[in-house]
């Protein structure tokens, strides 16, 4: 039995770079969480925020030019960075499992869909017979919704939402303890997005694992997970309980990603966030966030903040704090501030 | 009422398969409107995006420009229409040639409808169209599209189409593969079009939210039927139809306090739908009565600006014109200037 106060998942000072022509960028910049058996944690960033590197970097399927340059990924206290090959294929699928962005095109086209869930089985429990193994992929595709008689089905023969599922069945095959979904709906419409959300849901009740879901939809987080962790150029800028971090953000960064979403009850101005993140090759000095914040000052320019706790269970990287006991009002954005710079 | 664009009984039909089935819509002429049209994957909202756009004929029924057959245009005619209705797509990647410059796909309709008589006068149009949509020309001018974000792409290909000065904009999607902190953005560039230009704007979605926060009024389509329309203040609202009801509370707000219920939703794709002459969603309807499988339900009006085609409302009166718009919400905002 699993100690539920006890993390299951421990990042410590995770970096990941990019080795480009004009140096490193980092993708992933000291980023350190931890994460509690059954536990919901939302990673939200734009795109180039680092949120998908970070979800291949948590399986060590970071590839090249992309290469871990640094800190540890703790799965039940060993450190899956610094597993030999063999202990990492035998950890990865059993003890950690990974949904990717667009399931749809992970699976394989030419091969019916329970031989494709067999195959992962097998991989870690050779010894398993022909009908247990049959059994258990009806036990899972049941269990993400999917009716038996999909089980002989290719790819092309299912809907984007049932692919998604099929790919969910493969990831908690092995029952992992921790499962990290890339931004698992975001080519679904929002009827199947939210089928497809509360199965996943279901399944990690069902199996008591801790989710890392990375998506730029905070909505879609919010309905989700329990924290909040928000990136910014490849940082974690704020993290935090989802009431918390929806009710009162600390960051001005994440206060804007909140009001890019407008409600269906009053029609109010658009606000974007305007300009757009760094380069990673090219940090502005200082915070990372300062050329778009509305609220930036001089020493925001001089220094990078550092993630401080500003509520309870509640950190934000921000200068504002500790001087400010809450966000202050941002000022309201004219035209000319959403004007972009390439 | 003139109107600037009409679907008067619009079918298409693959084969087998009814893309879109009966679809009566006309947009007004005189006052620019922004209306949404919304729906899942294969609701037929983007075959509407395409008949409107003179791509794909109807199988029945007519698409009229100005009164005009879009079908059997003169060349003048068409020329004129091309010009003045224009598409922003989806996908802001693969509508550039990778090779060519930004300048290219803004030059290239310039000389086209030759709208400048001098390089000069070309140039300006061009900074002036790349302004409205808020980029800065001497930023955006002489890149290559790879230098360029998703986002700004996207404001490039409304740029374009505002360089022309249209009449109406067909937006299918414009968004959907836009970061969500830069879709205000461009969605509110879109209303500015709107209210500064004059130019009507249909926007092909199926996002709820921005829809309701930039359009009038809203069709909803389901498995190529209208479903419900309306003001979005009464569709988004407070939905009728339960289609309606099921999208809207599937929309992820950002508010705790209207977290999704556990209901389970049937998974109805998993099974294939029964055919049947009917209603299009009662396999998946939660209020399901027996007519509702062998009778399409008409147009029934239940409360004023909407319809909902829809037997739990056979109560209500069925709408007294075949056409969608009958019910929708005139715009309500002035425009500041009109359009040349």
């Amino acid at each position: 039995m699993t100690d539920k106060t006890k993390p299951i998942l421990v990042v410590e000072e995770l970096n990941v770079h990019y080795d480009t022509g004009k140096g490193p960028a980092k993708a992933v910049s000291d980023v350190s969480f931890s994460l509690l058996p059954g536990e919901r944690l939302g990673l939200i960033g734009e795109s180039g925020s680092g949120k998908t590197t970070m979800a291949t970097a948590l399986m060590r399927l970071t590839r090249a030019p992309g290469r871990i340059a640094g800190g540890s990924v703790k799965l039940d206290g060993r450190d899956i960075l610094k597993m030999s090959t063999r202990e990492l294929r035998e950890t990865r699928l059993r003890d950690i499992a990974l949904i990717p962005q667009g399931a749809m095109s992970s699976l394989n086209p030419v091969m019916r869909l329970e031989e494709q869930m067999i195959d992962a089985i097998v991989a870690h429990k050779p010894g398993m017979r022909r009908a247990e193994l049959d059994a258990r992929v009806q036990e899972l595709l049941k269990n993400v919704g999917l009716a038996p008689e999909v089980a002989r089905r290719y790819p092309h023969e299912l809907s984007g939402g049932m692919k998604q599922r099929a790919a969910m069945a493969i990831a908690t095959s092995l029952s992992p303890k921790v499962i990290v979904a890339d931004e698992p709906t975001s080519a679904l419409d929002v009827v199947v997005q939210r089928q497809v959300m509360q199965t996943l849901g279901r399944l990690q009740d069902g199996l008591g694992a801790a989710v890392v879901l990375i998506g730029h939809d905070m909505g879609l987080i919010a309905q989700f997970a329990d924290t909040v962790g928000v990136m910014y150029a490849g940082k974690l800028v704020e993290i935090g309980p989802v009431r918390q971090m929806i009710e009162s953000p600390k960051h001005p960064y994440t206060r804007l990603l909140v009001d890019s979403l407008p409600g269906i009850e009053v029609k109010r101005e658009l606000t974007g966030i305007p300009g757009l993140p760094p380069p990673l090759v090219d940090l502005p000095p200082g915070c990372s966030f300062n050329p778009r914040c509305p609220l930036a000052f001089d020493r925001c320019v001089r220094e990078t903040p550092l993630l401080q706790e500003v509520a309870p269970g509640q950190s934000a990287a921000c200068h504002l704090y500790p001087e400010h006991a809450a966000l202050p009002p941002l000022p309201p954005m004219t035209r000319a501030h959403q004007e972009l710079r390439p | 009422m003139s109107a600037l664009i009409e679907m008067r009984g619009v079918t298409k039909t693959y084969g087998a398969f009814t893309a879109l089935n009966d679809v009566t819509l006309s947009l007004s002429d005189t006052s620019p409107s922004m209306t949404a049209v919304a729906g899942e994957s294969g609701s037929g909202k983007t075959t509407l995006a395409r008949m409107m756009l003179g791509f794909i004929n109807p199988s029945h029924g007519q698409v009229l420009y100005q009164g005009k057959d879009v079908a059997r245009m003169t060349g003048a005619e068409q020329r004129q229409f091309r010009r003045e209705v224009q598409p922003v797509f989806q996908d802001p990647f693969d509508v550039f040639n990778p090779f060519y410059r930004i300048d290219h796909v803004l030059e290239t309709p310039v000389k086209r409808y030759k709208l400048a008589d001098s390089d000069t006068k070309a140039r300006a149009m061009i900074e002036d169209a790349l302004k409205r949509v808020g980029l800065r020309p001497q930023d955006t001018l002489g890149r290559f599209p790879h230098e360029l974000s998703g986002g700004q792409r996207q404001r490039i290909m409304v740029a374009r189409a505002v360089l022309l000065r249209p009449r109406l904009i067909i937006a299918d999607e414009p968004v959907s593969m836009v970061d969500a902190s830069l879709r205000a953005t461009i969605l509110d560039e879109l209303k500015t079009l709107n209210r500064e230009l004059g130019i009507s704007i249909v926007y092909i979605t199926h996002d709820l939210t921005t829809a309701f926060q930039i359009c009038d009024n809203i069709m909803i389509l389901y498995r190529g039927n209208v479903s419900e329309a309306g003001a979005v203040e009464r569709v988004i609202g407070a939905p009728k139809h339960p289609y309606s009801q099921l999208l809207v509370s599937s929309i992820p707000l950002p508010d705790l306090s209207k977290a999704w219920g556990g209901e389970e939703i049937p998974v109805s794709e998993a099974s294939a739908a029964r055919p049947n002459p009917g209603c299009k969603f009662a396999p998946r309807c939660p209020h399901v009565m027996e007519m509702c499988w062998d009778n399409l339900p008409p147009k029934y009006v239940p409360d004023s600006e909407r319809l909902a085609t829809c037997f739990l409302y056979r109560d209500a009166p069925v709408a007294a014109s075949d056409d969608v718009a009958s019910v929708f919400r005139p715009p309500n905002h002035s425009i500041t200037t009109t359009a040349p």
